[in-house]
């Protein structure tokens, strides 16, 4: 049971991640690699907070939140003056920065030992221990994440994003200031991404480099992408079949040496057959990269 | 001050030492429509890209309503009331025919982040009325069935006839069309000439560069004749098509 209840926790997890870099990808169009650096900033402002400071859940929530976007203005910035792969080289860099920071900084960070003892969070006096209360809170958070990005997507603020992912041109044309609208979806995608990583911090408990790194966001990258980039939906789905599939490779009794290799092959595989056979994801519309020129 | 609607002088453009525009100066009435011709190559499209902001000029100066255009980025010149179709004819075509027109609009409260939070009933009332006043433009431009289709769904001539009511979308004063009607079936053009027509009669400003010479005589009070980046004759259709220096330009 409790076993069930941690898939779940973590396709929460998985699905607040997968859902904010669906704004910068499926909606605007950025292809970004840097997503995981996002996840590690908020788990680790987490970490830092709570063990240096013995701050409390909520204010950790803000904070980290609010750090990260930070970190998107910093990323969105570039943004605005290289595009295509040049623009996907600049955030494979700063994920690359930001986990030789996590991994070096021992003061801060405890370097590749990470940081261990993380205290469970308590909520106006609502203790959270329990496996069946961590996934209320996870999915609580996921779910605000969704109804945030429904709305955005929804508003004409949404409209620009997806103007400025098939037309920059256009966008322009049209008295849009695109290079503002980049750099906010960074910040909103960066603090949504930091959200996960407190969840993260908090119930595993222990932060270390390794599980913020460039594979991560790739792998964050395959759930959008076999999900459905550009649908609201699309994260959801593809964070529970991604999450669900290498578990299930599990009882088919594989020892877990090979489990975890098969793991990559698996991930790896799908990517590319979903990009040759079903650029639009299990569920979405939009044919990532493929389609963006005139029909 | 009726003549300072638009006044461009001076404008100079070279693409790797081809001169697009030289020395190219002209001065614009409100509520006129304007043709551009000339041969391919004449620099009309560079015209409209240096009034919009989308390339730099090497030197001259324009100025709009008396505002200064000059190093205004091209996002902010479309909100000083300029709006622009394009010779490759750009839409968004992943999204509907009625939202293609209601990201035209200008200055929405919902196009900000904060207003669609803190300010929702805001943000959605104008919204509405936006809708609104989308589904009757697209209705009266025979697009009323359309709306939800997406904007790659149309004909070729629709998409010509959307990107205009996009333009009329946007609120702007002048309207720079490049090509409107070129490629397109007889019965749209005569659609999309009578909507043009129309304009001046809203107070809009038009530019339209057309290689079509009836329909640029039909619609046109002013005719500018360009070659080589310059302005080698300007006036009624009539007495364009009638100057020598154009007869000599086009026999080149």
């Amino acid at each position: 049971m409790e076993y069930l209840l941690h898939v779940l926790i973590m396709i929460c997890i998985y699905a607040i991640l997968a859902q904010s870099l669906n704004l910068v990808i499926g909606y605007t169009g950025l292809l970004s690699i840097a997503h995981a650096a996002f996840y590690g900033i908020g788990a680790y402002s987490a970490a830092i907070m709570s063990l240096k400071l013995e701050t409390p859940f909520l204010l950790n929530l803000v904070c980290a939140g609010g750090i990260s976007s930070l970190a998107g203005a910093l990323i969105g910035f570039p943004s605005l003056r290289v595009k295509g792969d040049y623009f996907v080289i600049v955030t494979f860099g700063f994920q690359v920065i930001v986990f030789g920071i996590l991994n070096n900084w021992f003061f801060f960070t405890g370097g590749p030992m990470g940081l261990p003892g993380i205290p469970q969070p308590v909520i106006f006096g609502w203790h959270i221990s329990s496996h069946i209360e961590f996934l209320t809170l996870a999915g609580v958070l996921a779910s605000v994440v969704f109804l945030i990005s429904h709305r955005i997507i929804k508003s004409p603020f949404g409209r620009i994003l997806q103007a400025i992912r098939e037309d920059e041109v256009f966008a322009l044309a049209a008295g849009k200031n695109i290079a503002a609208y980049k750099v906010s979806v960074f910040m909103v995608s960066s603090a949504m991404a930091a959200i996960a990583g407190v969840i993260y911090a908090h119930y595993i408990s222990f932060v270390d480099p390794t599980s913020f790194t460039v594979m991560e966001s790739i792998f964050i990258i395959s759930i959008v992408i076999i999900g459905g980039a550009g649908s609201l939906w699309g994260p959801v789905i593809g964070a529970i079949v991604l999450v669900t599939l290498p578990e299930l490779l599990r009882f088919i009794g594989l020892p877990s040496s090979i489990a975890a290799n098969i793991r990559q092959i698996l991930y790896g595989g799908l990517l590319v057959a979903f990009m040759m056979w079903r650029p639009q994801g299990l569920v979405g519309k939009f044919r990532f990269r493929l389609e963006n020129a005139k029909k | 001050m009726k003549n300072s609607f638009l006044e461009i002088s001076g404008l100079n453009k070279s693409f790797d030492g081809v001169k697009a525009l030289a020395d190219f100066s002209c001065s614009l009435e409100q509520g006129k429509i304007i043709g551009l011709i000339g041969p391919n190559g004449a620099g009309k499209t560079t015209l409209f890209n240096v009034i919009t902001g989308f390339i730099p000029a090497e030197s001259g100066r324009i100025s709009f309503q008396g505002i200064e255009l000059h190093k205004k980025p091209a996002y902010k010149i479309a909100n000083l009331g300029i709006a622009r179709t394009f010779q490759d004819l750009r839409l968004i075509y992943q999204i509907s025919v009625l939202e293609n027109v209601l990201l035209s609009f200008r200055n929405q409260p919902g196009e900000k982040l904060s207003n669609i939070f803190f300010k929702p009933k805001v943000s959605s009332k104008h919204e509405t009325n936006n809708k609104k006043s989308a589904v009757s433009m697209l209705e009266e431009a025979g697009l009323g069935d359309k709306l939800n289709d997406s904007a790659s769904e149309l004909s070729y001539g629709q998409q010509k006839l959307l990107s205009i009511v996009c333009c009329l979308a946007s609120g702007a004063d002048l309207l720079l069309l490049d090509e409107p009607v070129a490629g397109i079936a007889p019965a749209m053009i005569e659609k999309i000439l009578s909507i043009i027509s129309d304009l001046p009669k809203q107070g809009k400003t038009v530019i339209i560069i057309e290689h079509n010479m009836d329909a640029v005589t039909q619609v046109c009070n002013r005719v500018i004749f360009m070659d080589a980046g310059a302005k080698i004759s300007e006036g009624t259709p009539d007495e364009v098509r009638k100057d020598p220096k154009v007869i000599e330009a086009y026999l080149d």
